[in-house]
């Protein structure tokens, strides 16, 4: 608890120190240090300390009568793990990677802030430390989202990121007015004990998953997500995407499973609904985005949702009294908040240092990059089978998981999510299946193929510490993939504080397997797995050189003839989505082509026009936009109207208010 | 019964899925041609294609990396570890207990991503075709083949295939939910080894054309290694929906040598029978057009999820 503490307050004073050092050369680096250092002490207690009692302890900071309650439980160490590596890696890729930031006063010393305000939300045990870090949150990632304000774009991401945000606090503090009671106290400890009508649950549920929900990007509510995130100087897209989400899935956990108690079956029909629709409509965006940061947000959407699926799976399990299977998906929940911490952190740092390299992020211009930037393409194309969901990596142990509690539930009592569960996994295998597609082409466009700018033909290799941070982000998807017993028995004793059940030890199953329920029903080995596909493809590779042929002649690439075409007649990352986007986006996205062929003779040139439709902006956003621009229009008027007019305007106000208190008595 | 004789079992499988494949391609080739009242090249011709393949030079297009090279043995790698987990006359193999039927899935799916980023990796617009065919329609088959193993697993209780063979030879029995799975298998397993009506093995002209396209750079060893990944596929499918529909004949470890000798006889008679039947089928119906392929896939889809309905509404287990 000390050192948690400590190192919170390091890192606000980090933030503070920053501030004179700004002009400073070496400002850049020391904050970042710091940062590293910072984040891997508290990255480290939390992985050491999962298993210890609870300790609590009140601040006298906050609210006078109420204090800054503090409380260190499994499940806010399992997320101080998530956040704390999270940060590390960042830190450690921004030494390097902050080197290029033109404007590093804009950045410096929110970055600290934004790193305190994520731990403080997560150890915070009243609803007003909770709301005061979760806003302190917002405005640090909002500032540095704004960190690059010349760029049209950014601008109106941030408008949009601090309007959603700001809706999604409201929510989240009418929440916890609901959860506290007419006369509650806001220290959890009081929330708990309270207990709502069935009513009042359900309404503050649905402001949890809005609350929480419009911070992961849950659709609808993702909107703001894929303008923000990818606007910010990658190492914080990072840390939005990879962390900032689980941070608000910690607190969609704590609201649901701790704070308003014995949930009853209806509460995993938001969580089940709209995670399946996420993490189906987001991976779809994605393949129809051609900017490399925009894909990985809306990436990130996709991975959301499939965390609120085993979310929504644990919470309907844990309501019909299956403790098992509950754990089963609350640990791979938990198990794919680490996951795709760890690969998209990768995957930003990859598309940061391309970015660096290039000055391009569009797939469109760029290509050819596996040549030039040889072990970043590595670590990314690493990170890409993770997030794909393919073994050995993590993704596919954790999604692994979450099929299985899937095969659990026919066991659940309630027809309702009898009929739900099925189509639910419809969709998490459909987004599992178009991750694939979403990232052959992410990696395929930016990396491979021949350059199709001469910024991307003449990109250099990032520096040393991004390669580092990339590299081990990468590694630690491989490792967590090939040992993922050691990770979920790790998590267990959070899983087992908030669904009173735990899967199986792991460490106790031979040969490092690891099963879900019980040894007799299934089990996956990814190490065995990786080192049967290791052992065979060297073993060919040997035999083939050995016995039959080993030489090469190089020659240019034959094409079916047709080599002398330029580096513009490659596919593109809009043509590699083409067959996609005709078969899902003309119904998801109302997705269709114009086409316009001059005749002989006419000496215009020919157009294909591509148009897409946003079904969530359309028809959600675009109305209440226009509403509200319609209403200013409309009070417009009253900005010049005579003093007079005022002054009638006052008194009949003052008339009314008389009358209707008049009444009232 | 000892270790050495659950390794022997193992390895010896392995060693039978990798020696059968190409013949099953062969079979099937020939099969075709006498359908088409053409002769047709010998059973054992793939054998002599690959042998004269891996003697050749490989033809490295200038501008290709590292990806490309590595690309084919992690594709063959990949294929036959996912093979090695199918029993093919014998369950309980020794190490299937590593894999389940989903991770067999992910296995393939594994093979294919490294397939499709290796027929970008030169940049040609071949490659490019191929493989964004190919991720369509992986997008929607994958689903299909989870859906099909939900519907399997929920019925025997586990995703584990040997167990699932073992409780079908046990128990068998009609289910609808099971002939959905099988329907819903089928199609995958047409798409997934690009055969008619999805693909056309044979074929390079371009419109047509999605695994062929994809591999189009490839040459001498590189393609031999490609081109038994894909016999072996085939044969994997043909072992699945074999020992999970038709579990007749599969031994345990332990089994005698005559029953070996049954099993396996039993094993060989199921794969001519299914080579016939694949070639009977792509000799009566023609090759689709790409964008129809969906609709095909997506009945596949359908009758995955109908079957897993069905178990999940009549209590399953």
């Amino acid at each position: 608890m000390p050192i948690v503490l400590a190192c919170v307050a390091g890192l606000l004073a980090v933030s503070a120190l920053s501030l004179p050092l700004l002009r400073h050369r070496a400002a850049t680096a020391a904050v970042y240090s710091a940062c590293l250092a910072i984040s891997l002490v508290l990255c480290a207690a939390a992985v050491l300390s999962i298993g210890q009692a609870d300790s609590e302890t009140v601040l006298p900071l906050g609210l006078p009568w109420l204090g800054a309650h503090i409380r260190l439980d499994p499940l806010a160490y399992a997320f101080l793990a998530i956040v704390n590596f999270g940060a590390a890696s960042a830190s450690l890729y921004a030494i390097g990677y902050g080197r290029h930031e033109a404007e590093p006063a804009r950045v410096l010393p929110f970055y600290p802030a934004f790193l305190a305000a994520m731990n403080l939300v997560v150890i915070a045990d009243d609803a007003y430390s909770f709301l005061f870090a979760w806003e302190l949150m917002s405005l640090a990632s909002w500032a540095l989202v704004m960190a690059r304000h010349h760029a049209a774009k950014t601008a109106y991401a941030g408008l949009v990121y601090l309007i959603m945000a700001s809706f999604g606090t409201f929510a989240l503090l009418f929440a916890f007015g609901l959860l506290a009671g007419a006369h509650g106290d806001y220290a959890f400890d009081a929330i708990r004990a309270h207990h709502l009508s069935p009513g009042l649950a359900g309404l503050a549920l649905v402001l949890a998953v809005v609350g929480a929900g419009s911070k992961a990007g849950l659709v609808p509510l993702h909107v703001w997500l894929p303008l923000a995130h990818p606007a910010a100087p990658s190492h914080v897209s990072a840390l939005m995407s990879g962390v900032m989400t689980k941070v608000a899935i910690y607190a969609f956990i704590r609201v649901t499973f701790d704070l308003m108690g014995a949930p009853a079956w209806w509460w995993s029909l938001p969580a089940l609904l709209l995670g399946g629709a996420t993490a189906a409509i987001g991976v779809l965006y994605a393949l129809m985005e051609t900017d490399l940061k925009r894909v990985l947000a809306y990436s990130t959407i996709e991975n959301v949702g499939i965390i609120f699926i085993a979310i929504g799976l644990a919470l309907a399990f844990k309501a019909s009294g299956l403790p098992g299977a509950a754990a089963l998906a609350l640990t791979a929940a938990l198990f794919h908040s680490l996951n795709h911490m760890l690969f998209k952190s990768t995957l930003f740092f990859g598309a940061g240092s391309v970015i660096v390299a290039t000055g391009e992020q569009d797939m469109e211009r760029l290509g050819g990059l596996i040549h030039r930037m040889p072990i970043s393409s590595a670590a990314f194309l690493a990170a890409s089978m993770a997030i794909s969901a393919l073994p050995p990596f993590n993704g596919f142990a954790s999604e692994w998981l979450i099929f299985q509690s899937i095969l659990v539930s026919p066991q659940l009592p309630r027809m309702g999510l009898k009929l739900l569960v099925p189509a639910v996994g419809v969709l998490l295998a459909l987004a599992a299946a178009l991750a694939a597609a979403c990232f052959v082409r992410a990696f395929g466009a930016t990396y491979l193929g021949r350059p199709r700018t001469t910024a991307a033909g003449e990109a250099r290799e990032a520096d040393r510490w991004s390669l580092a941070a990339m590299l081990t982000c990468a590694t630690l998807c491989l490792l967590t993939g090939l040992f993922p017993g050691i990770v979920i028995d790790w998590l267990q004793p959070a899983v087992t504080v908030l669904v009173a059940g735990q899967m199986p030890p792991q460490a106790a199953i031979p040969w490092l397997s690891i099963v879900p329920i019980s040894a007799s029903r299934s089990s996956y080995n990814g190490f065995l797995l990786f080192a049967f596909v290791a052992v065979s493809a060297s073993f060919a590779a040997v035999v083939v050189h050995r016995f039959a042929s080993r030489m090469v002649r190089k020659a240019p690439f034959w094409d079916c003839g047709y080599p002398g075409l330029g580096v513009v007649a490659q596919y593109s990352a809009t043509s590699l989505a083409q067959p996609i986007r005709r078969v899902f986006a003309t119904v998801a996205f109302a997705a269709h082509e114009q086409a316009e062929m001059p005749p002989p003779g006419d000496l215009r040139p020919a157009s294909l026009r591509r148009f897409l439709r946003d079904p969530v902006w359309h028809f959600m956003y675009a109305p209440v936009a226009s509403a509200v621009g319609a209403s200013a229009t409309l009070l417009n008027h009253v900005q010049f109207f005579t003093i007079r007019r005022y002054l009638s305007f006052v008194f009949v106000a003052l008339i009314v208010l008389l009358v209707v208190l008049a009444l009232w008595g | 019964m000892g270790i050495t004789s659950a390794l022997a079992a193992q390895f010896g499988q392995m060693l039978l899925v990798l020696a059968l494949a190409p013949a099953l391609t062969g079979l099937t080739r020939k099969m075709k041609a006498r359908l088409q009242r053409r002769i047709g090249p010998p059973i054992f011709q793939p054998y002599r294609d690959l042998r004269r393949l891996f003697n050749k030079d490989v033809v490295l297009a200038d501008n290709s990396s590292w990806l490309f090279r590595v690309a084919p043995y992690l594709i063959f790698a990949a294929t036959w570890v996912a093979a090695a987990l199918v029993p093919t006359f014998q369950t309980g193999l020794l190490f299937s207990w590593a894999g389940d039927l989903i991770a067999i899935v992910a296995l393939l799916g594994a093979a294919r991503f490294v397939q499709a980023v290796a027929a970008l990796d030169t940049g040609t617009s071949f490659g490019g075709i191929g493989a964004s065919r190919e991720i369509m329609i992986a997008a929607l088959a994958e689903p299909a083949m989870i859906m099909v193993v939900f519907t399997v697993a929920l019925v025997a209780g586990s995703t584990q295939l040997s167990t699932i063979a073992a409780f079908m030879a046990d128990t068998g029995g009609l289910r609808v939910s099971l002939a959905m799975a099988l329907v819903a298998l089928i199609i995958v397993a047409l798409a997934e080894n690009a055969r008619i009506p999805v693909d056309n093995p044979s074929t390079h002209l371009e419109v047509t054309m999605v695994h062929e396209a994809m591999v189009l750079e490839y040459s001498g060893r590189h393609l031999a290694m490609i081109e038994l990944a894909a016999s072996l596929k085939l044969l994997l499918y043909i072992s699945i929906i074999a020992c999970i529909f038709f579990p007749f004949g599969l031994i345990t470890d332990g089994a005698g040598l005559s029953a070996h000798a049954i099993s396996l006889a039993a094993y060989l008679l199921k794969v001519t029978a299914a080579s016939l039947l694949l070639a009977t089928l792509e000799t009566v119906i023609a090759k689709m057009r790409v964008f129809r392929v969906p609709n095909l896939l997506g009945v596949a889809l359908m009758l995955g999820l109908l079957g897993t309905l069905l178990l999940f509404v009549s209590g399953g287990m």
